[in-house]
């Protein structure tokens, strides 16, 4: 055939890696090396080897000799998963003078040798895998990285503590930041706790110092009651729309003094910082050491707003402060980088219709009991039953509610042991009572954790292992009347057990918020099936997405405990100052772009892309992918009707050249 | 009118007649219109599901394919019972999910001329269709005599809402349809907590002593929280609770009286049906008093006197020594 007889136009070598047993266990190495040498010399293979680490650096160092000696103008590297050492490999042919995307790399051991058992039919699908990369690579092009500024300025979202650690971090090391947070005040989740563990030291003492340092300084500007509505551009440009809600409070004029609170006349059920535990003001802030100290006026409960009649609090603000005319604000903000510490929302308990939750009064949530056993909580920190009077002489803590069940979450939700032990610790500290833990399994993996497990064991409290099935109101047995009873098969003892308790607390498991889908849509990241953002690698970059720009921290991620939520903010924190140090960043040129002339403007690709990448010219009628967006994930290549799309790396060619020569070996 | 596929089941002509009666005379109010389907047999009950899949399925499935052919402008099955409906939706949801399992039993139907195709029947119980398609507001409208000062126990048991293939239930564990139902006949609904617990099922047959136990909870969790009935939606835990209420208060010396009524003999009442018309004064533990509490009058129902027990093997003479246990906890002392 003539097209054969042809003159190869690139010269290109091939590079087979034993990985010392990992391919040469299941991969007759010298047998794919002398299959390419013999049957790919026509499409241009002029040099083939094998060794047996190709990754040290003795075998890079070969690599680069024959490009110089040899004069190759494409390398093929069969070895691990690109994942690990593409760069590797790119890095060496650019040393030799050679584009680093005219060097690819076809995966041997993750997809061949590690799952095959079959050594004969694993050489096959080597040769296989290694002849559809020749015949592609001769289509590669050579591509230029791309370099974009970085705009020094950060934006945080979410004000809990992993924001705040991440925003003090950026701003101590001297750039700008924005610090939005959709609640009154920051402090997030943290700010309603009583103690934290293993430590018990309060929570608000530790906490309170980082809300007034992020609050007043100088490199932080700190929107709270304020939500971002919408974002475009890309890592190391973004514009943010932020709406900054009424306050109906000029935070100009208001001094913090609180009287406009105590005037109020109108007290309603706080459902946010009292988990509708406690009672709060129409004008509030959710707690004393609110930062801003600046309180919002909730605008659907207000008398003056829905009767036109009050103003209390307008009367008695002796700074003019209260402005029932403000409105919202929409704020324009230019950002380099942006971290999402947007944490968690509680299981709701109410869905295990079991545990009577909502219909027993003296059930309540793990976070009911936080705001029970706080001492700026609606009790002062008494613990008493529903009826706010009387204490319990025996509480149930039942772990494990809506985690680690099929019905509803099935993974664990790490801090729930930890949490009731420290309820245990609370409970018989203030009260004397009798607890109960009821637990499937113990999980108290952090430093000092386990010796805190220990402590609460030695403090008497009484752990049954075993899920509990019910939670009761029907008495059967003598002394059950008027109490609670907990329906449970105690696993270690082998029976079943009935134990009457004056209290339940059930530990819920927490949950990505409600709305993490669409703030994942807002900054073009993904959630997992559970709901939690993805990392761009779960152990090795646990806080960047796969968004360059958009890094995440604490439980947005995944359920996680203070240290571990503090720790990612100062990490993500740590990468953005790498960025903004850096002052541009490099691009992977893997890009996809629009041959407009084809482009029929049908607009099937413009919903598809989940980097927000794509938009459409309404002038030209024509759609366009913006490269510094775009990831190169090849969505709208595949859609596109037209075949307008071409993704860098991936064209047509390439891809049946590749599908030609897979075929070739079988 | 509204058409429906009825399947009776064995007990609605025979031990829950009083089901059957008090059905048939609130149907005609609300336009429902139940045809019966021809030539029924046995839903197997609990008998051995467990024990040989592929013919139990084929004799409920035999009842399926029966209907598919009777199809009448409805595609929907009721069955009145809990064990007729679990065993109906069971044999079509089984059939549906493991195609092999579907070809199977239509290899058997096929010996007898028949053939189901799974998913065609929508099969719901009498309670479903009350609540989803009657809707609470027209049973309100037909409410002529409100049940004002009658603490009802609603009672679901264990069949209806679990598994809850299609749904139709706000919670498996805790269902508040029949609350909701009894609260618009003008009921004080007790917040009963063992409203889908078991009622000891065939276990008064193999193990009473396990199956009074089930019933002693149930009936002293309706008189802890001072219920005038339990209303059931199933003629298997009518029975139970019902009929070995007595036995079971020999077991643990105590002296329940708690009248256990079908929720249809509650919404005939409510709707002005005459008592006698919805089978009251069959249940063996007297609803008298309870309805008088309400106003409404039971006729006295002459019982046949009852059968002395046969005696099996040689004649025993009652103990001369008295044991000297004293009786157990009545009705009264427990509710404190």
């Amino acid at each position: 055939m003539s097209a054969e007889e042809k003159t190869p136009k690139e010269k290109i070598g091939v590079y087979v890696c034993h990985c010392g047993t990992n391919i040469a266990g299941m991969v007759d190495v010298v047998g794919v090396r002398d299959w390419a040498q013999e049957h790919l010399g026509k499409d241009g293979v002029v040099i083939s080897r094998d060794y047996k680490f190709m990754c040290s650096s003795l075998g890079q160092e070969l690599i680069e000799k024959d490009i110089k000696e040899l004069g190759l103008t494409r390398v093929v590297v069969a070895a691990c998963s690109p994942h690990l050492h593409e760069k590797t490999f790119r890095t060496a042919a650019e040393r030799a003078g050679l584009n680093p995307y005219l060097t690819e790399l076809v995966s041997i051991r993750e997809q061949v040798s590690w799952v095959h058992t079959d050594k004969a039919v694993a050489t096959e699908k080597s040769k296989s895998l290694v002849a559809g990369t020749v015949k592609r690579i001769v289509y590669n092009e050579a591509l230029e990285k791309l370099k974009v500024p970085i705009n020094p300025n950060t934006l945080v979202v979410g004000g809990g503590i992993a924001g705040i650690q991440a925003a003090l971090e950026i701003a101590n090391g001297g750039f700008h930041v924005y610090l939005v947070e959709r609640e009154p005040s920051i402090g997030g989740h943290m700010a309603q706790f009583d103690k934290t563990f293993p430590t018990l030291d309060c929570s608000a003492c530790i906490l309170t110092p980082r809300m007034v340092e992020a609050g007043t300084h100088p490199n932080i500007t700190l929107l709270t009651w304020s939500e971002v509505m919408n974002v475009s551009g890309y890592i190391g440009s973004f514009n943010v729309t932020i709406k900054k809600k009424a306050r109906f409070v000029n935070e100009e004029l208001c001094t913090g003094c609180g009287i406009c609170m105590e005037k109020c006349p109108l007290k309603v059920i706080d459902d946010v910082y009292e988990a509708g535990l406690g009672f709060r003001k129409v004008i509030y802030t959710p707690f004393a050491q609110a930062v801003p100290k600046y309180p919002v006026l909730d605008k659907p409960n207000c008398t003056y707003f829905k009767n036109g009649k009050c103003k209390a609090c307008e009367k008695f603000c002796p700074t003019n402060a209260i402005d029932f005319n403000q409105q919202d604000e929409t704020l324009n903000v230019e950002v380099g980088n942006i971290i999402l510490a947007t944490g968690y929302d509680l299981f709701d308990a109410g869905k295990v219709t079991n545990y009577g939750y909502g219909r027993l009064a003296n059930v309540f949530t793990s976070m009911e009991f936080e705001r029970l056993c706080n001492a700026s909580g609606p009790t002062n920190g008494e613990i008493t039953l529903r009826d706010g009077k009387t204490k319990p002489e025996s509480v149930g803590i039942i772990h494990c509610v809506g985690s680690r069940d099929k019905n509803f979450n099935n993974y664990c939700s790490t801090i729930c042991c930890m949490q009731s032990l420290k309820f245990a610790h609370i409970v018989k500290e203030r009260t004397g009572a009798n607890v109960y833990e009821f637990y499937i399994d113990m999980r108290t993996a952090a430093k000092s954790y386990d010796e805190f497990y220990q402590r609460i064991l030695e403090e008497g409290t009484l752990f049954v292992r075993g899920k509990v099935a019910e939670v009761t109101d029907a008495a059967r047995n003598p002394g059950e009347e008027g109490k609670l009873i907990i329906q449970v098969e105690d696993t270690l003892a082998g029976k079943q057990r009935r134990i009457p308790v004056d209290m339940v607390v059930l530990s819920s498991g927490i949950e990505p918020r409600a709305d993490a889908k669409q703030t994942g849509k807002l900054f073009g990241i993904s959630c997992s099936s559970d709901g939690w953002y993805i990392e761009r690698h779960p152990k090795l970059d646990p806080v960047t997405t796969m968004t360059e720009g958009i890094l995440i921290a604490g439980c947005a991620s995944g359920p996680k405990d203070i240290p571990s939520s503090v720790s990612q903010g100062a990490a993500a924190a740590a990468r953005v100052l790498d960025k903004i140090l850096q002052k541009e960043v490099e691009l992977e040129p893997i890009r996809a772009s629009v041959d407009e002339a084809k482009c029929s403007g049908c607009r099937i690709c413009n919903n598809l892309c989940p980097f927000n990448a794509i938009s459409f010219i309404d002038d030209l009628a024509v759609t366009r992918i913006n490269p510094a967006l775009c990831q190169g994930c090849g969505t709208c290549v595949a859609a596109c009707p037209a075949g307008a799309i071409n993704g860098t790396g991936f064209s047509n060619e390439q891809i049946f050249a590749q599908i030609d020569g897979i075929l070739m070996a079988v | 009118m509204s058409e429906y596929i009825y399947y009776p089941g064995c007990s609605m002509e025979s031990s829950a007649r009083a089901y059957g009666d008090s059905m048939r005379a609130i149907c005609k109010p609300l336009g429902i219109d139940l045809k019966e389907m021809d030539d029924w047999n046995c839903c197997g009950a609990t008998e051995y599901l467990s024990l040989a899949k592929l013919p139990a399925y084929s004799l409920i499935a035999r009842n399926l394919a029966l209907a598919e052919q009777q199809i009448n402008g409805s595609h929907t099955v009721v069955a009145p019972c809990s064990a007729c409906f679990l065993n109906l939706s069971k044999a079509d949801h089984y059939m549906l999910e493991s195609p092999t399992f579907g070809e199977q039993v239509n290899e058997a139907l096929a010996a007898g001329g028949l053939h189901y195709t799974p998913g065609k029947l929508t099969i719901r119980h009498l309670l479903d269709v009350l609540i989803n398609d009657v809707g609470l507001d027209k049973i309100k409208e037909q409410v002529v005599k409100p049940l004002a000062g009658l603490r009802v126990a609603p009672y679901i048991g264990c069949m209806l809402p679990r598994p809850d293939y299609s749904n139709h239930y706000s919670d498996s564990e805790y269902p508040t349809e029949l609350d909701d139902l009894m609260r618009a006949l003008g009921a004080e609904v007790i917040d009963f907590p063992l409203k889908t617990h078991c009622c000891g099922g065939h276990m008064t047959q193999i193990s009473p002593d396990t199956a009074f136990e089930l019933i002693r909870r149930l009936i002293s969790a309706a008189d802890q929280f001072e219920a005038d009935v339990i209303a059931v939606v199933c003629p298997m835990c009518q029975m139970n609770l019902d009929a070995f209420q007595g036995q079971m208060n020999q077991h643990f010396h105590t002296k329940y009286k708690m009248p256990i009524l079908f929720f249809t003999q509650l919404i005939g009442v409510a709707f002005g049906e005459k008592p006698e018309a919805l089978g009251f004064g069959t249940e063996l533990v007297s609803a008298r008093d309870a309805m008088q509490r309400i106003g409404v009058q039971i006729p006295v129902v002459e019982q046949a006197a009852a059968k002395p027990r046969k005696v099996e093997g040689l004649p025993m003479r009652p103990p001369r020594v008295k044991t000297g246990r004293k009786p157990g906890n009545g009705h009264k002392e427990a509710s404190k």
